[in-house]
């Protein structure tokens, strides 16, 4: 499944996600993330797995601002997040496309809408209001739908899909963005495991074709084993293990989760 | 272990409770006493009752339908008027003032509270209130009848608006938020669907309500079906009284059809 047939940008801005000591304390003096660094470039799904409750989340969260980080840097595609806000955080952010595990999309508006949303950053407020988004939003939104599979679906409300079609719409909002790297939350974690693994394969196939890097957080380790091209592992706030999925063995999953009883 | 010979005792209260509950049934008892005393009822007119109320509805038997073109119907226009314009002012200034009072919009609690404060004063003044201080701004009339119409609404809407706009789904509001949306898009896209069906539903339940209280602010003034049936009442024309009720009845019942099939449609 990992085929490394990388389309790359064509000479675009650098898609490349680096992060360094980043700290967040929510209650000041109890960290839940204790100096997280790493880089990650080009077409590369990287999987994050800890235990819960570890700071995958506050991490993914982090690094589009959505939490403010306490310390540390974050540079995606060439810009440094920490400092932004306003308008410039608003269009740093559209360089970022996200994926949840409740898939957030706004039930009572159609398909195409949702996927459009992921243009808002960029659309003026009153062509979002009118609906008279332009006319290469629209194409591409169709274009989006029909490359995750809901040609048929493009006019229906997100309210009436199934989770798994659900998760596909929030792919293409994520990808409408043209980001510079896109980050899962807990994608699959609402999905039984055939749609798990089709919404897994659908992230990775984006990923190549647009030669950008894909954070996943994900618990299913052996998910994550199928499809990462690296695993980072979290605990206790900090990386313990960040390198190739066959080098993950079962004393860095003791590390990782705890005990060894579940392992066998 | 309890000992299966002594059975164990189970009671709902304790002699305390019982006591307790005692004493508020005796001086509820007491307080209706009293209030009977000071109400000061004539018995002369309590059993004469029914005799007036059969007089009354004697004189106004049959209703004078001739009356209604020249009397009633421009009135009930112009009532119907008053409920729909008070209503839409309603929800002009109820938009903007629940918007501010939703705490996960606003994260200002001072601005929370004034919002709370406009609607909670809009709410503890009754519409007949707000008619008599309007027929002294503007005039008797229906202008009058409109704006307190609409103040008296914009607590009702305005409160409940709040509340749906803080019951929202945070989820999809938190990936407008990551795809870089600015504030009003974020609301026109995030928040409005998932508060619309609720907004119609307040909007056409305030309207069928407004109906009913716009029928009867006319009696101080403030335009409309009331002010035709003061006329009546001054003038003991019983007949037309009646036609005037049965109008309202109608129309009450209309309105209220007619806001349970759109309830249904949109919901």
């Amino acid at each position: 499944m990992n085929d490394n047939s990388c389309k790359g940008n064509g000479g675009g801005a650098p898609r490349s996600l680096i992060v360094k000591d980043l700290v967040k304390e929510y209650v000041p003096g109890k960290p839940v993330l204790r100096g997280i660094s790493f880089e990650v470039s080009g077409c590369t799904t990287v999987a994050i797995i800890g235990p819960s409750g570890t700071g995958k989340s506050t991490l993914l969260r982090c690094i589009n601002r959505l939490i403010d980080p306490t310390r540390g840097s974050i540079d995606v595609a060439g810009h440094e997040m920490t400092h932004l806000s306003g308008g410039e955080l608003r269009r740093a952010r559209q360089q970022v496309g996200m994926v949840f595990q409740e898939f957030n999309l706004v039930e009572r508006l159609t398909v195409i809408e949702n996927v459009l949303c992921g243009r808002l950053g960029s659309v003026p407020v009153w062509r979002a209001w009118l609906r008279r988004y332009p006319q290469a939003d629209i194409d591409r939104a169709f274009e989006l739908i029909e490359q995750v599979g809901l040609a048929d679906f493009a006019t229906a409300r997100a309210d009436a899909l199934s989770g798994g079609q659900r998760q596909r719409v929030g792919i293409a909002r994520a990808v409408m963005q043209s980001p510079s790297i896109i980050m899962a939350d807990e994608p699959t974690s609402s999905l039984d495991p055939k749609t798990s693994v089709e919404i897994m394969g659908l992230l990775n196939e984006f990923s190549r074709a647009r030669g950008i890097p894909i954070l996943i957080n994900i618990h299913d380790v052996n998910l994550a084993k199928r499809f990462a091209d690296r695993i980072i592992g979290m605990a206790r706030g900090s990386v313990v293990f960040d390198g190739p999925p066959d080098e993950l063995a079962d004393e860095h999953l003791k590390d990782i989760y705890g005990g060894e009883g579940w392992l066998q | 272990m309890t000992d299966s010979a002594t059975p164990r005792k189970w009671e709902r209260f304790t002699p305390a409770q019982r006591l307790a509950r005692f004493g508020v049934f005796l001086s509820m008892a007491v307080l209706l006493a009293v209030s009977m005393r000071t109400v000061s009822v004539i018995p002369e007119f309590l059993w004469d009752a029914p005799t007036q109320m059969a007089d009354l509805f004697r004189r106004m038997w049959p209703p004078d339908t001739a009356s209604y073109a020249e009397n009633v119907h421009d009135a009930l226009v112009e009532t119907m008027n008053i409920a729909g314009m008070g209503t839409m002012l309603a929800l002009v200034m109820a938009l903007p003032v629940g918007v501010m009072g939703a705490s996960n919009i606003v994260r200002v609690p001072a601005l929370n509270w004034l919002s709370k404060l406009i609607l909670v004063s809009s709410r503890s003044v009754n519409t007949l209130v707000w008619a008599i201080l309007f027929v002294a701004v503007f005039g008797p009339g229906a202008l009058a009848g409109t704006v307190a119409i609409g103040f008296r609404s914009v607590g009702f809407c305005g409160k409940l608006l709040s509340e749906a706009l803080e019951e929202c789904d945070k989820g999809p509001i938190e990936a407008l938020r990551a795809a870089g949306a600015p504030w009003p898009s974020i609301f026109l896209k995030g928040y409005w669907p998932q508060i619309a069906p609720a907004f119609w539903g307040i909007t056409l339940f305030r309207w069928d309500i407004n109906v009913r209280e716009s029928a009867v602010i006319g009696l101080v003034g403030a335009g409309g079906i009331g002010v035709a049936l003061d006329t009546a009442l001054n003038l003991f024309r019983w007949q037309q009284v009646a036609l005037i009720l049965l109008c309202i009845f109608a129309v009450v019942i209309a309105a209220e059809v007619l806001v349970t099939k759109i309830r249904q449609r949109i919901i």
